[in-house]
């Protein structure tokens, strides 16, 4: 009885842990560790975040500091040659703090550059320019650019995927099954490159915002969210409505093309335009097969015209804001989440379609790895992979 | 500087100016705008006052800030000589000096500390001078964490070479003989791992005079340099005495038409090839300066690891004139300088 009173002695003892940590905490600081080395250089991690070209005689970098002591830039040097610079708000950097380092520098159109940062104690942080290229500012008429590149690669493959829909719904029973299968094949291979790509930004990452364990973890937070909220939908029916899972699919896989924008804005922003074209068209062919995946739950179902027009702008949309995000603001915390959001994502609509095709085998008293689901998963990574090479 | 100081001349302009002026004609219009903004002073054309307004307004090739010199001014060091304390012994001059190995932290460039082994706390160590046939009496002491020696390039009985007799730390050893050949040496600690020992910064010049002397002259000692002060086996600052830059901001002022000698020693490490160029200007040169002939007749010279010698000129007019080396990497990772002319 005594035991599940819940009065002011059980608040204490909830404190009691606390109390004990803010003396070890107080003796630490105060007293050292037993582990302190006064004569050990300082440990200093400065990332270079970003170089923008903003003008012909100019490269503008953003410097963080992701260690725990302030980092002083002393001197900057590019492509050895030691050069004026200055630095906004200080040369000395606090913890987690960042500076803009402005390096006036007639820098030569499409030569690369390299950047190396000496901090007080002698340690260089480099940064690179890979093609020296005007980095495009942010005006009404870049913004709209930006708008079309991601249209081109995002919006109109999917639509055009989509636009597959009176075909497939001709298709016979298995047939249907084979492209929902071909869909799970398309969404492995999404979340691996996803996943692949949102690790490569997260390593780049300062040490303190742990990127790859922030990426791993809001991959599966995402995938379990979706799977709750998937759950309340259905609130009982046995299936949840399959233009849901439509939805789902096309949320997922615009959040992997978000992805794909912040790499094309990025590669513009960084002057690597040629590879930015490329990119455009490779993105454009890997990207239609998406409009199918998203068509194949409601193969069964007539939805009306509207919901296509959203299931494209869901799918396709998300490409133009990461074409801006990646042009003007490019930023690897923020490319790491977006990028482990839709691995998640597209993991659990995996996990919708594979139950589709589950329940529809165990309708038909088919074995669920039947020739067409193989096939059709078999094809759907071939065609990814495929048009992988292009990208 | 605002865009405004620069009105009036476009950015296609400077690049057509920066492009017939070349790379030198560039890094000394950035030291001419720099010149200028410190004290008012005008020290060129027309031509050049406008490249170094736009060079200013556009960024120069130097470093950002200014070095602590009260510790180790790179302008005093080049005419300070260390005779050594003088006396006579059973009829025979004899020349005492006292060298200490300690670890000290020096500052590179700007803001840049490098955690140098050091003798006397300076790199380069002091220029030991003494003439021809003098005994030398060099007393070293390590006050370092590591064992040192000195390592003399000259004529010397095998255990004072500084190779074999490692000075531990907190001990003392002292190196005696006479100074010979005479030339232009240098000196440095021959503890293993060598490279380390030297590129921490355990070296300085060693000047020989020749009996006879040599004629009166400015004299000026200059031993290049580099710091890898990032621990990757290759340099990122380099200089002359030190400090990157150092005689770009505080020329060397020598006088028109006067005898000038420099005795140069290259001891950079990591790189193989070091190089001294003079501008507007040649210069006899005396291998080891252990001839009293020139060789040559040059204003570029090259030098390998541990090479040195002697350069004699004498600069025609009055004015500010680069000298670096033509290695363009090193002058622009900070070994460049700029003698100031003066009338006499």
């Amino acid at each position: 009885m005594a035991r599940n009173e819940r009065g002011a002695g059980w608040v204490l003892l909830g404190l009691v842990p606390l109390l004990g940590l803010g003396v070890l905490l107080a003796f630490v600081v105060l007293n050292g560790a037993g582990v302190g080395r006064e004569d050990a250089p300082p440990v200093e991690d400065l990332s270079v975040q970003r170089v923008a070209l903003p003008r012909e005689h100019e490269f503008v970098l953003e410097v963080r500091n992701g260690g725990p002591e302030p980092v002083t830039m002393s001197q900057v040097v590019v492509n050895d040659a030691i050069w004026d610079f200055r630095a906004e708000p200080d040369n000395t950097i606090p913890p987690l703090g960042s500076a803009t380092v402005t390096v006036p520098y007639s820098w030569v159109e499409g030569e690369a550059y390299e950047i190396v940062l000496i901090t007080s104690t002698g340690t260089t942080f480099d940064a690179e320019v890979p093609v020296a290229l005007l980095t495009p500012g942010f005006s009404g008429e870049s913004f709209w650019r930006y708008a079309l590149i991601g249209t081109y690669v995002g919006v109109i493959p999917v639509a055009l995927g989509l636009l597959w829909y009176p075909f497939l719904r001709r298709l016979g029973s298995s047939g249907m099954n084979f492209v929902l299968a071909l869909t799970v094949g398309l969404l492995a291979f999404l979340v691996v490159d996803t996943l692949e790509e949102a690790m490569e930004v997260a390593v780049e990452l300062p040490g303190i915002f742990s990127g790859v364990p922030l990426v791993i973890l809001l991959t599966l937070l995402t995938l379990l969210g979706l799977l709750a909220v998937e759950r309340l939908l259905r609130r009982g029916r046995e299936e949840s409505s399959r233009l849901g899972t439509s939805y789902r699919i096309a949320l997922g896989i615009g959040l992997h093309n978000l992805g794909e924008g912040l790499a094309i804005g990025a590669a513009f922003a960084l002057g690597e335009a040629a590879l930015g074209v490329f990119l455009v068209v490779g993105f454009t062919l890997h990207n239609i097969t998406e409009g199918v995946g998203i068509a194949a739950p409601i193969l069964r179902e007539r939805p009306r015209l509207v919901h296509f027009l959203w299931l494209a702008l869901l799918g396709g949309g998300p490409a133009i804001v990461g074409t801006w995000i990646g042009g003007f603001a490019f930023s690897n915390l923020l490319a790491a989440v977006f990028l482990a959001v839709g691995a998640g994502a597209i993991l659990q609509v995996i996990y919708e379609v594979g139950r589709l095709l589950l329940a529809d085998s165990a309708r038909t008293k088919t074995p669920a790895l039947s020739a067409p689901n193989l096939g059709g998963l078999l094809v759907g990574v071939a065609i990814m992979y495929a048009t992988a090479l292009l990208v | 500087m605002s865009e405004g100081e620069n009105a009036g001349i476009s950015r296609r302009e400077f690049l057509r100016a920066a492009g017939t002026l070349g790379v030198s004609g560039g890094l000394l219009g950035a030291y001419a705008g720099r010149a200028r903004g410190h004290d008012g002073e005008d020290h060129g054309s027309g031509v050049a006052r406008a490249e170094a307004e736009h060079m200013a307004a556009h960024g120069g090739n130097s470093t950002v800030g200014e070095v602590d010199t009260s510790r180790f001014d790179p302008s005093a060091f080049l005419r300070d000589f260390y005779w050594g304390e003088e006396r006579v012994e059973g009829g025979r001059k004899v020349r005492e000096y006292e060298l200490t190995a300690e670890e000290v932290e020096i500052e590179v460039a700007p803001g840049v500390t490098y955690p140098a082994w050091a003798y006397n706390g300076q790199v380069p160590g002091p220029t030991l001078r003494a003439r021809e046939g003098d005994r030398l009496r060099v007393v070293f002491r390590n006050r370092d964490a590591h064992p040192h020696t000195i390592h003399f390039h000259g004529f010397h009985p095998a255990n004072m070479d500084g190779v074999f007799e490692l000075v531990g730390p907190g001990q003392e050893f002292v190196y005696e003989f006479d100074a010979e050949p005479f030339g232009c040496h240098l000196y440095h600690c021959h503890t293993s791992p060598l490279r380390k020992h030297i590129e921490k910064g355990l070296y300085g010049a060693f000047v020989i005079d020749p009996g006879e002397g040599r004629p009166e002259a400015d004299e000026l000692v200059m031993v290049m340099n580099g710091f890898d002060t990032n621990f990757d086996a290759s340099n990122e600052v380099y200089a002359v005495n030190t400090v990157a830059f150092h005689y770009q901001k505080h020329p060397v002022r020598i006088k028109k038409d006067e005898l000038v000698r420099v005795y140069v020693v290259n001891a950079l490490e990591f790189d193989f090839v070091n190089s001294f160029h003079t501008h507007a200007n040649f210069f006899d040169y005396y291998p080891t300066g252990t001839r009293l002939e020139p060789s040559e007749f040059t204003d570029t010279k090259v030098f390998g690891q541990g090479e040195r010698g002697i350069m004699e000129f004498r600069y025609r007019f009055p004015g500010r004139f680069m000298f670096h080396a033509h290695v363009s990497e090193f002058a622009e990772l900070g070994w460049m300088g700029l003698f100031d002319v003066v009338e006499g």
